[in-house]
């Protein structure tokens, strides 16, 4: 019989612990940060801190990320009962004297700091990303000191599973995959559906290129999604959960495993979940590098250790899903906010957010922008603030073009509209898509096809093979995309990419194939002149034909109709 | 080559191979997982970790071990990009093709490595000192574009500082290496 | 499929045909039953359902999106219509690509004849192909004593995979690769005529729609294949009725 843990006790002791630290010296340890020089500068804080003799004052601590990955190393320098100040591109260098001299003398090292009242910061809502760069992911007793699992322990207590399902219900939550599903529905068809055991899955294949935001969540916060998991699993009855995340994302699933052990031996997993008679086991899964495993149904095929196809709906996975079992598919970024929800209350989450959006979405940022990184906003932002405000605009006075939102599954949105509002509805009436969070500005050096054959070519790499509009249409409209970059496309190669598009669109078994054409779609609706201009003209028969390039390829079947068909 | 030998003869059902030490490890993690037919792509992760590549001999071993169809196993292996069925070379260099890179010119960088090593991408040079590879996000975007040589991220690269940097790490060590 | 005992109680539309279906049957079983041909690929009676070749997509009333018939039970008052201009252009540019995907030159095929891609393509108003040929190189696996296989005429149907795993219970069959790159590999892509588990029963090459799976031995336009035997043999495992099959081949 695992010990239960004692919330109050863990977090009285870890706030005591804290209370004895002069100064908290907060070292961002994500990805980004890391790959940027983080560990040599966590490494000088240590032995600066040892060397000046500062060691039972100064703590410093490894957290997860601060955001603003473009100026990492980051470092955060909190004295208690002063103002925090940040430090950028933080060197080990600058690391010693963050400790010589603003520690010990308390002198700001001017040069370095970064302003942290800049629109970067102060116009981002933290709820997902609460704790992101302010714990240390690995220990559970810094989430806990958060007030972490004080939801769970709330919900076994007093809630019955059908009030917590209400509760989200009214909160408005909807999958944050990027479909946009009423959480609660989905929630409450697993708890409907017939068989047992339940199974409850969270989706952390984050395959998008240039989209980061559930790794920074399961690495910087493991514990927000396992609880987020235990209550979700308490409310649908579901008795099995697995975290799938993709192989690329190593100490993700390192630092989940080592959560899941902790939360076990501390009564929080396993059997009699916090004295309750509620079980749930837990499980990471590891991905092996297929984007269509972030489809449901691919995703369980995966799970069973089969090859990452997806099937046919319905049966749908909350009547029928893995092993034939009920089983709910549920991202982590929806599922890490879902502690918070019931901490809470579903009106203060409705408080964030538009009428049919509510609370934040999670976004990377990337592309031509003067501040790159992981920001946290509230749902109806328009894309110029964050673009502008938050992005910090195009660097080198550059000249916004477009923004793709939702990877290779969504779409580009042009500078006209900047001012329409970040959420489900608007950006999917814009032909794009919310997505899981990937946001890319182009500068006006980027040419658009350029930009949806290098998609097309990541769906036609992507393509599982199993359908043959996806698998074939993939590829045909990745060599017309090619032939118009390449300046040797003709109009009719034009008008068979459009309607390849509706095809593939229309008839593909999965999402990946469905949305595949996105990107083609949208960067013609916006900027089909940059397609025409591309164009070889056609042959004209009056005796002025103008010259045509040669072609790369042997002559296309459809060329050799001169006298024939038509 | 003793490790194929070793393997022909677990694959015989001898139990298993004396000499190699890896073999063990994987019994280990196939006990681990209670020989659970779901495990297929767990076990191949860490059949890759320990052979650095999926052989033949593997793949069979897998399967028996596990009790599925060959084919099955084949084809559960090769539908995952990550699985690679050809040895590695010393020393890698992977160019991060995601979105951000991408928009910052990492198509230049892999097309340059891949001229000056005369290599194609997803392969190892002949004399099996380095393999160049694409990867789809490495997520440090805000350090576009990155390459990473022998699992340390470089950031904000040229062509030119790859180059030179992979000429750097390929000249640091002989070709005589150790096995 | 299910026909379930007693009587059809489930009345539908198709086509404008009124018709009334079992519980559990799929708008492409009641449509077979009464007549009406609705374009298919991947589908064979007897085996699992696939849903790959997506030729088989009709429009439901009230539906936003095309269903595959195929997979889609019947519902009571379900109007569908099997084909409209649009659904006739996916069809075609799904074939159309079908055959640009291989090196399908009915002229020296062993099917020519006998070639359900030859039959979509007329069915779907195939002349010619709008796009690039992808010229595959694929191989030829001629191993097998009996029979051989010309990868570069397989559709990736996986009716033999599925017969092999499904029907003989020999799973010698699988897909291995992924998408454009996917192809048929017997065990770990193995020479045919090595496999082991192979019991030269000839199911896969009775059901293959194209010229991909064949019989050793026949000249252009002398294969014969025999998908039905599937759902015959299934048909009377089930149902004990081993005395209804006509005489074919």
């Amino acid at each position: 019989m695992a010990k239960q843990i004692d919330l109050h006790d863990v977090a009285h002791s870890e706030l005591e612990m804290r209370s004895r630290y002069t100064t908290r010296v907060k070292a961002c340890s994500s990805t980004a940060c890391l790959s940027a020089g983080a560990g040599p500068v966590r490494q000088a804080l240590d032995q600066a801190a040892e060397r000046e003799d500062v060691n039972s004052d100064v703590q410093v601590v490894p957290t997860g990320c601060m955001g603003m990955c473009s100026s990492g190393p980051l470092v955060r320098v909190e004295p208690r009962g002063a103002e925090p100040t940040m430090y950028a591109q933080v060197t080990p260098d600058i690391a010693t004297r963050i400790i010589r001299e603003h520690v010990v003398v308390r002198k700001l090292i001017d040069e370095h700091v970064l302003d942290e009242d800049q629109p970067f910061f102060s116009r981002q809502r933290k709820i997902v990303l609460g704790n992101a760069g302010r714990i240390d992911p690995e220990r559970i007793e810094d989430y806990v000191a958060e007030g972490g699992y004080q939801a769970l322990a709330g919900a076994l207590n007093d809630l019955a599973p059908e009030e917590v399902i209400e509760i989200i219900d009214d909160s408005g939550l909807r999958g944050r995959g990027g479909a946009g599903y009423p959480t609660a529905k989905k929630w409450d068809m697993l708890r409907r559906a017939e068989g047992s055991p339940k199974y409850l899955i969270a989706n952390g294949d984050e395959g998008d290129q240039g989209a980061y935001m559930d790794r920074t969540i399961m690495e910087d916060d493991p514990h927000r999604v396992i609880e987020g998991m235990i209550i979700a699993a308490y409310a649908t009855g579901a008795s099995h959960g697995y975290i799938y995340v993709r192989a690329e994302y190593p100490t993700a699933v390192e630092r989940l495993e080592r959560a899941i052990r902790v939360a076990r031996r501390q009564g929080l997993l396993g059997r009699n979940i916090l004295g309750s008679d509620f079980d749930l086991q837990l499980e990471v899964r590891i991905g092996a590098g297929a984007f269509v495993c972030g489809e449901e149904t691919a995703l369980m095929a995966s799970i069973e250790g089969r090859r990452g196809t997806p099937s046919l709906r319905p049966p749908y996975p909350t009547e029928k899903g893995l092993w034939g079992q009920p089983t709910m598919i549920n991202n982590v970024e929806t599922l890490a906010n879902v502690p918070a929800i019931v901490a809470n209350g579903a009106e203060w989450f409705g408080e964030v957010g538009t009428a049919q959006s509510k609370g934040t979405k999670v976004f990377a940022l990337a592309g031509s922008l003067v501040n790159t990184g992981l920001i946290e906003v509230p749902m109806g932002i328009t894309l110029r603030e964050i673009v502008f405000d938050i992005g910090g605009g195009i660097p080198n006075d550059g000249v916004f073009k477009a923004a793709q939102s939702g990877g290779p599954s969504g779409g580009c949105l042009p500078a006209s509209l900047l001012d329409s509002p970040v959420d489900y509805e608007s950006l999917r009436k814009l032909g794009s898509m919310m997505g899981s969070g990937g946001l890319v500005v182009m500068d006006d050096s980027m040419r658009m096809p350029d930009v949806a054959r290098f998609y097309m070519e990541f769906c036609r790499e992507e393509s599982c093979g199993k359908c043959a509009p996806c698998r074939t249409g993939t590829v045909q409209m990745h060599a017309l995309l090619d032939r118009i970059c390449e300046g040797v496309g003709r109009r009719r190669d034009l008008q068979h990419l459009e309607s390849l598009c509706r095809t593939v669109r229309q008839t593909s078994l999965c999402g990946l194939g469905q949305s595949a054409p996105n990107p083609v779609v949208s960067t013609l609706d916006h900027f089909r002149h940059e397609y025409l201009d591309l164009l070889v003209p056609d042959v004209s028969y009056n005796g002025t034909a103008p010259s045509v390039p040669p072609r790369p390829q042997a002559p296309d079947p459809a060329v050799t109709t001169k006298g024939g068909s038509r | 080559m003793a490790e194929a030998r070793t393997a022909e003869r677990a694959a015989q059902g001898e139990g298993h191979p004396s000499g190699d030490e890896r073999f063990a490890l994987l019994d280990k993690t196939l006990r681990k997982a209670r020989y659970q037919q779901d495990q297929l792509i767990e076990v191949l992760h860490v059949a890759q970790d320990l052979f650095g590549h999926l052989s033949e001999d593997i793949l069979i071993y897998l399967a028996r071990q596990l009790k599925l169809p060959p084919s099955r196993v084949y084809g559960v292996a090769t539908f995952y990009h990550l699985f690679s069925f050809t040895a590695p070379g010393r020393h890698s260099a992977t160019v991060c093709m995601g979105t951000a890179c991408f928009v910052k010119g990492a198509e230049e960088i892999v097309q340059q490595l891949e001229a000056a090593h005369d290599v194609r991408s997803g392969q190892t040079t002949e004399d099996g000192e380095l393999t160049v590879s694409t990867a789809r996000c490495v997520g440090s975007c805000g350090l576009a574009p990155v390459v990473v040589v022998d699992g340390v991220v470089t950031s904000h690269q040229t062509a030119e500082s790859t180059l030179a940097h992979v000429g750097e790490v390929l000249a640091k060590e002989p070709t005589e290496a150790s096995t | 499929m299910s026909r379930g005992n007693g009587r059809p109680s489930i009345p539908v539309t198709i086509d404008g045909q009124e018709a009334m279906a079992y519980e559990g049957e799929t708008i492409l079983d009641v449509a077979t039953r009464i007549g009406v041909r609705i374009p298919r690929l991947c589908y064979l009676e007897g085996l699992s359902v696939w849903g790959g070749c997506r030729l088989c997509l009709v429009e439901v009333e009230d539906d936003p999106r095309y269903r595959l018939s195929c997979a889609t039970p019947v519902v009571a008052e379900m109007a569908v219509t099997t084909t409209n201009w649009e659904l006739h252009n996916h069809r075609r540019r799904i074939v159309e690509m079908l055959f640009a995907e291989g090196n399908h030159i009915c002229a020296v095929c062993v099917s020519n004849g006998d070639c359900e891609l030859q039959d979509l393509a007329a069915e779907t108003d195939v002349d010619h192909i709008h796009y690039d040929l992808q010229h595959p190189d694929a191989s030829v696996d001629a191993s097998h004593p009996k029979y051989v296989l010309d990868r570069e005429r397989c559709v990736l149907c996986t009716r033999c995979v599925r017969v092999c795993n499904e029907i003989e219970g020999a799973h010698v069959w699988d897909v291995g690769g992924r998408g454009s790159d996917s192809m048929i590999v017997a065990e770990l892509s193995k020479p045919w005529g090595e496999s082991p588990s192979c019991t030269w029963c000839g199911k896969c090459v009775l059901v293959c729609p194209t010229g991909a799976l064949a019989f050793k031995g026949r000249a252009v336009g002398e294969m014969r294949h025999d998908p039905a035997v599937i759902d015959f043999l299934k048909t009377a495992r089930d149902e004990g009725k081993w005395y209804e099959r006509q005489e074919a081949r």
